[in-house]
């Protein structure tokens, strides 16, 4: 019998080993799988490249995770934020690596990991700094900038509910990078608000296909706080 | 003779740029001012707003009390669904980007060139935290690329000029450019007039921007 269900999220984070790539989802605040997070800060493994379109808000989380010293390179489309102070200073300070890539890049390539491409010819960034030193090619004269998959060791997903296979649905725009990142890792854990009986998520609405989930862990319900913005001048 | 003129407050900019939204249209509305825009879209028209972190149809902030933080817009401001609005995942929201599907995108900029490149994402200062976001991939993915901003800096240059001194975001890849002073167009030849605010000759449009600009 296939169950996925961990029973707690230190199970479903078991033997994950130090330089680990982690693809970890989120924008802003919605679809941080925190409890997640929280769990690989007990984990302990350290050394780890973390793949997530923001660098932390405040002092929990994924700026938690960074100011733990658990981090070497953080792979990410925007880590300024009003509240991205820890990664700020260890950016500054020369102690953590940064990979700036454009956000619709940076889905791709996880997108392109999960899909088994070896590599694709974008648009976007052509002539800029972020696409220097990488192969181009004109195609039906438009210019393009190849670009590389990021496969990650471990996804860590925020979804809304799931079953024990692992199929998942997502709450609004607390999807985002949650059903690439899911397709893209050896092993995807998602947390879930609920876990239901095979058979009751509507197949319709499943978002990702139970094929892409390791492990599902249920976590309660908190509400999304805000975080990361700026307040309008 | 130097004639008075007015310049176009925030609001009276982004209307501008709004009266040249058409029925029917994607728009994505870039973070800061090009926000604005949604406050003054004509009546009468249906424009579906595009935020990059997967949602079509998004409307208005919610009443205080009302907020939920799964549901923000690209500035991870808290925002609404209208009827008919939809969730996608990351891929496919800049797919609709890069695709070409996006009808007209407003973006802010730090400089634009005659000839359509945009500046928008780094200021290039050596002690500063980089990021770009979506900006590159917005810059180069809808039908048409808008520019709103303010013709000139606080400290009275223009912000219109012949290349680029700032890190690109994208190479001529800027339609129109919506000032507080003028409308223009990006062309190959340079700059073209669409429209200046009343009292603002060409001779002295020309003179604050630095550049040629062929006639409206």
């Amino acid at each position: 019998m296939i169950d996925k269900v961990a029973a707690s999220v230190a199970q479903a984070l078991e033997g994950l080993p130090d330089g680990a790539t982690v693809l970890i989802g989120g924008f802003g605040t919605a679809g941080i799988p925190n409890e997640l997070i929280d769990g690989l800060i007990e984990q302990g493994a350290g050394d780890l490249t973390i793949v997530c379109n923001n660098a932390g808000n405040g002092d929990h989380g994924i700026a938690a995770l960074l100011q733990a010293g658990r981090v070497r390179k953080v792979i990410c489309s925007f880590p300024r934020q009003a509240d991205s102070y820890v990664f700020d200073g260890l950016y500054r300070a020369g102690k953590v690596e940064l990979e700036l890539v454009p956000q619709g890049n940076l889905a791709e390539r996880i997108r392109a990991a999960g899909a088994g491409i070896g590599g694709f010819f974008t648009p976007t960034g052509y002539g800029t700094e972020l696409a220097k030193g990488k192969e181009t090619r004109e195609i039906n004269g438009r210019q393009y900038v190849l670009e590389a998959p990021i496969h990650g060791d471990l996804a860590l997903v925020k979804a809304e509910r799931g079953d024990r296979w692992g199929n998942l649905t997502y709450r609004m725009a607390a999807r985002n990078f949650g059903p690439v990142m899911a397709m893209a890792a050896k092993k995807t854990v998602a947390s879930v608000h609920e876990i239901v009986p095979l058979g009751s998520l509507d197949p319709e609405t499943v978002v990702t296909p139970g094929i892409f989930v390791s492990r599902i862990v249920q976590v309660a319900r908190v509400a999304t706080q805000a975080g990361g913005f700026k307040q309008a001048a | 003779m130097t004639m008075a003129y007015t310049k176009r407050t925030k609001d009276q900019l982004a209307q501008r740029v709004a009266r040249d939204m058409f029925d029917g249209a994607y728009v994505n509305l870039g973070i800061g001012m090009p926000t604005l825009v949604a406050n003054h879209l004509p009546a009468g028209v249906e424009i579906i707003l595009h935020s990059e972190n997967g949602i079509l149809g998004m409307g208005p902030r919610p009443a205080a009390g009302r907020e939920d933080y799964d549901l923000i817009n690209a500035g991870k401001e808290p925002v609404t669904l209208l009827p008919g609005g939809v969730f996608f995942h990351h891929a496919d929201s800049f797919a609709m980007m890069r695709g070409g599907h996006l009808d007209i995108c407003v973006l802010g900029a730090f400089q634009v060139s005659a000839k359509g490149d945009l500046a928008n994402w780094h200021t290039g200062e050596k002690d500063a935290i980089p990021a770009v976001g979506g900006a590159m991939d917005l810059a180069i993915g809808a039908k048409q690329t808008w520019v709103m901003m303010d013709l000139l800096t606080k400290k009275g240059e223009s912000k219109l000029v012949e290349r680029c001194t700032y890190p690109l975001t994208g190479i001529g890849c800027v339609k129109r450019v919506y000032t507080d002073l003028a409308t223009f167009e990006c062309t190959p030849q340079g700059l073209k007039l669409i429209d200046t605010v009343e009292g603002l000759g060409h001779a002295q449009l020309e003179k604050l921007v630095g550049l040629p600009i062929l006639p409206a």
